[in-house]
């Protein structure tokens, strides 16, 4: 069997084209083909920068997301810690804007990145310190930063101050030669994440970690520590998006970012993202938060299915993503 | 002798496609006979069992049960025929209780409701009858190894049966449960059934076979009466050609200064203790019995398992932090037993497998390299013989000899000066097995050390310059120059002086 000279060795097999990997790009140029036929409208350059901004959030959470799914993670509070994130910023940004004025946005934007970060610093640490399944740590502080983010609100709406409302406006609202800031600051976490996954020592042991932890222990890699630092890049996209969040709606209130936590797996997942670990598709992962936010889109625009059956719909797409993954044959 | 065999095999073969893995194979086997099949790891031993037990289908030949052919389309027909294979992996579920597992799907009612009382009892029964400890209530995973080994014998024996095959059954046991399983299959041939023993354990096939068949590279060399044939013979009908040449020649004593000295080390709060060392230039054999606490103790040492140790010196410096990534940088690398579950990611590729201990030394700025990670894996490719038809292939899809030349590739990226190999060679071809003896002694010649855990008593002995004999997590015998041979770890191995038979590890 292995007498056949089969020391010859060619590196073109990696360059062939894997339809699998391209699955999430060719459903996203469907799904804009089907829109274009469905509503007119659909195809309006005001509409589809609209479509696109509002998917951000989504995709910002959802790049901090693949890191943790392929390391064989998984964070469900990431909706509850944006909204928590979210109440910290503001308050620390009223709480600064009478002495420092404009000055606090920055302030505040540094604080909510620190504590995102520790947000998720607490995840991971409790993970892999205290050795309990991701979905049980995160699925409590799922429940502890929502039950924050309520209590900070009184149940009701935390506003940022007015003096600071022109001056924030423009991070949502604002454009530059005419891509709207949100979707630069997508384009600069997604790039950033794809360096880091990709191209580092750091996203080499990530990956190795999700494919086989007792593999990469055996190598030498510090399980432990790859692991809750991704949580940690978690908890800084989650900081981000919040950041480009606050200026849409001024406010934090107790049902800021639910159930976006379903959505950002949603995203990750039909990107081709490996659920169990050791593959993760940081671009097919922006592909799938597309997706979800054209479906919405279409849906709202055309006449022909109710916009309350949205949820139906992004429901049944990782389902139908996950069995055409199972009979296509690839892994 | 009856008319006809209970199972009869008429030029059997298998292929997959273009690739033979088993022709030509004919042999009977008859009521109140235990008949061996002995061979390499690729012999196609389990091939041939797998088709025997309609486990698999045959691509070529028949088989007959009492003179009358016989096809099966799945094991549970084969069964139904009376036939039954007893699985080497043990397949139990852990979390349900000995009765359940015996009676799985086929559960003794009454109306509507499982009896469990009526199956306790019957399991209880089974169970004493085949000398088990265990009792019907226990659950599974609160079982040592070698009881659900035999819990799952029970489980094949629940039913009359005419054929029972048995795979390697005494891998995972000590050399009581052995007497007691050899006691099981006397007693199954004595009842008139026919039992096809598969085994790499010479002594047993000895012992109790009638008749024994062998196999080599997918082909059937002869049937002969076990009485006929010393074990060395069989051994070398077995390899195909004079043992002595598959090992190198034994390196000369050296009197250098340890590379790495061990004192005092406990691992797992005791269950392991030893003090051991290894020089430049030598093969120190690491022997036992499986379950002697030999992979654990090398874990222990590379902090991969609880462990404390009055001190660790490699190359000179001593280790306070044990961890695979210190011990990695002092010079002391472990090449793991477990090569799919804990040497390499099956699903990724091969350059990414290489270089994962070593991505420092591959990659010294924060970017990865890929044309120095391409540049890494051609060199290995070439400097360990690795047959692969793509560079870009996930590993999983190699061999298993080249899996295990990457995994030597793997651990050797970080120029170590102190090599622990953990079963060289188990689950390879014989050809890629005496490259790795030959890997091993060049590293060593050009002045590195290597410990060597085997199971394989040939190998062992053909390897080692020295022997360290483990038993019940303690070394108990050192064994050097004319005093290595087999029957010395042997004994070492079973009845270490100076040792309490630590019940069954």
């Amino acid at each position: 069997m292995t007498t056949a000279t089969a020391t010859v060795a060619t590196a073109d097999e990696g360059r062939r084209i894997r339809w699998a990997d391209l699955a999430p790009f060719i459903a996203l140029g469907v799904i804009v083909f089907l829109g274009v036929l469905i509503n007119s409208n659909f195809a309006s350059t005001a509409n589809l920068i609209n479509v696109i901004t509002r998917s951000a959030f989504i995709a910002i959470i959802a790049v901090g997301a693949t890191f943790v799914i392929s390391s064989g993670g998984l964070d469900l509070s990431v909706g509850s810690m944006m909204a928590f994130v979210t109440g910290i910023m503001i308050m620390t940004m009223n709480g600064l804007a009478p002495a420092y004025g404009g000055w606090a946005i920055v302030m505040g934007a540094g604080v909510a990145l620190v504590v995102g970060a520790l947000c998720g610093l607490f995840n991971g640490l409790i993970i892999t310190v205290g050795r309990i399944e991701p979905f049980i740590v995160t699925l409590g502080t799922m429940g502890i930063f929502r039950a924050f983010i309520t209590f900070m609100t009184d149940g009701g709406s935390l506003p940022i101050d007015r003096s600071l409302r022109e001056a924030y406006r423009p991070v949502y609202f604002g454009d530059f030669l005419g891509v709207p800031y949100p979707v630069l600051i997508t384009l600069a976490v997604v790039l950033l994440g794809a360096f880091l996954l990709y191209r580092t020592k750091y996203g080499r042991r990530l990956t190795s970690v999700g494919s086989n932890a007792e593999v990469a222990r055996f190598s030498g890699v510090n399980v432990g520590r790859v692991r809750a630092a991704a949580y940690v890049i978690q908890g800084l996209c989650v900081a981000v998006a919040a950041i480009c969040y606050v200026p849409r709606l001024g406010a934090a209130t107790p049902t800021t970012g639910q159930l976006w936590e379903l959505q950002v797996i949603t995203a990750v997942v039909i990107g081709g993202t490996l659920l169990r670990g050791g593959r993760g598709r940081i671009w097919g992962t922006v592909a799938g938060a597309l997706i979800l936010e054209i479906i919405a889109n279409v849906m709202v625009l055309s006449d022909m299915v109710s916009e309350y059956l949205v949820g139906a719909v992004q429901g049944a797409i990782i389902i139908i993503a996950m069995l055409a993954h199972r009979f296509t044959g690839s892994r | 002798m009856p008319a006809f065999a209970s199972l009869r095999a008429d030029g059997l073969g298998k292929s997959y496609g273009q690739i033979t893995v088993l022709s030509d194979v004919t042999l009977d086997i008859h009521a109140g006979e235990v008949h061996a099949i002995i061979g390499e790891n690729g012999a196609g031993k389990s091939t041939l069992m797998k088709l025997l037990s309609g486990h698999a289908s045959p691509t070529a030949g028949h088989i007959a049960m009492d003179g009358r052919a016989v096809s099966f389309a799945n094991a549970v027909e084969a069964e139904k025929h009376g036939i039954v294979l007893v699985h080497q992996e043990i397949l139990l579920a852990p979390d349900l209780t000995v009765a359940q597992n015996l009676f799985l799907g086929r559960e003794i009612r009454r109306g509507f409701m499982v009896d469990d009382r009526a199956m306790d009892r019957r399991a209880a029964e089974l169970l004493a009858r085949i000398g088990s400890a265990a009792r019907p209530r226990d659950r599974v995973s609160d079982l040592p190894l070698a009881q659900r080994q035999l819990v799952q014998i029970a489980r094949a024996l629940l039913d009359e049966r005419k054929v029972v095959i048995f795979d390697e059954p005494t891998a995972v046991l000590a050399n009581d449960e052995v007497a007691a399983l050899l006691d099981i299959v006397r007693g199954l041939r004595e009842h008139g059934v026919a039992v096809l023993y598969i085994s790499h354990r010479l002594d047993e096939v000895q012992e109790l076979a009638d008749r024994v068949t062998v196999l080599r590279d997918g082909r059937m060399i002869g049937t002969w009466p076990a009485a006929e044939l010393t074990q060395r013979q069989m051994a070398e009908l077995m390899v195909g050609r004079e043992l002595d040449m598959l090992y190198p020649h034994k390196r000369p004593a050296t009197t250098h200064e340890p590379l790495l000295s061990v004192s005092g080390l406990e691992v797992d709060h005791g269950a392991q203790k030893a003090s051991f060392d290894v020089r430049p230039g030598e093969v120190l054999g690491l022997g036992g019995m499986i379950g002697s606490g030999r992979t654990e103790l090398i874990e222990g040492l590379m902090g991969l398992r609880p462990s404390q140790a009055a001190s660790v010196v490699v190359n000179g410096s001593e280790i306070a932090h044990r961890s695979v990534g210190s011990m990695m940088e002092a010079g002391l690398v472990y090449l793991t037993e477990d090569r799919k579950g804990k040497g390499l990611l099956l699903d990724e590729k091969l350059a990414p497998n290489l270089t994962l201990q070593a991505l420092e030394i591959v990659n010294p700025g924060t970017v990865l390299g890929r044309g120095a990670e391409m540049a890494a894996l051609r060199k290995a490719v070439a400097d360990y013989d690795i047959r692969v038809r793509s560079l870009t292939l996930e590993a999983g899809k190699l061999s298993g000899g080249n899996q295990q030349k990457l995994l030597l590739a793997k651990v050797m990226m970080t120029d170590p000066s102190v090599v622990i190999i953990d079963e060289p060679t188990r689950g390879i071809d014989i050809g890629n097995k005496s490259q790795i003896y030959e890997f091993i002694d060049a590293m060593v010649r050009s002045g590195r050390a290597c410990i060597v855990i085997s199971s394989e008593m040939q190998e062992l002995v053909g390897l080692a310059d020295r022997i360290l004999v483990m038993r019940a997590g303690r070394i108990v015998a050192e064994l050097l120059g004319e005093e290595i041979n087999e029957e010395n770890v042997v004994y070492a191995a079973t009845s270490g002086t100076g040792q309490h038979t630590g019940g069954t590890a």
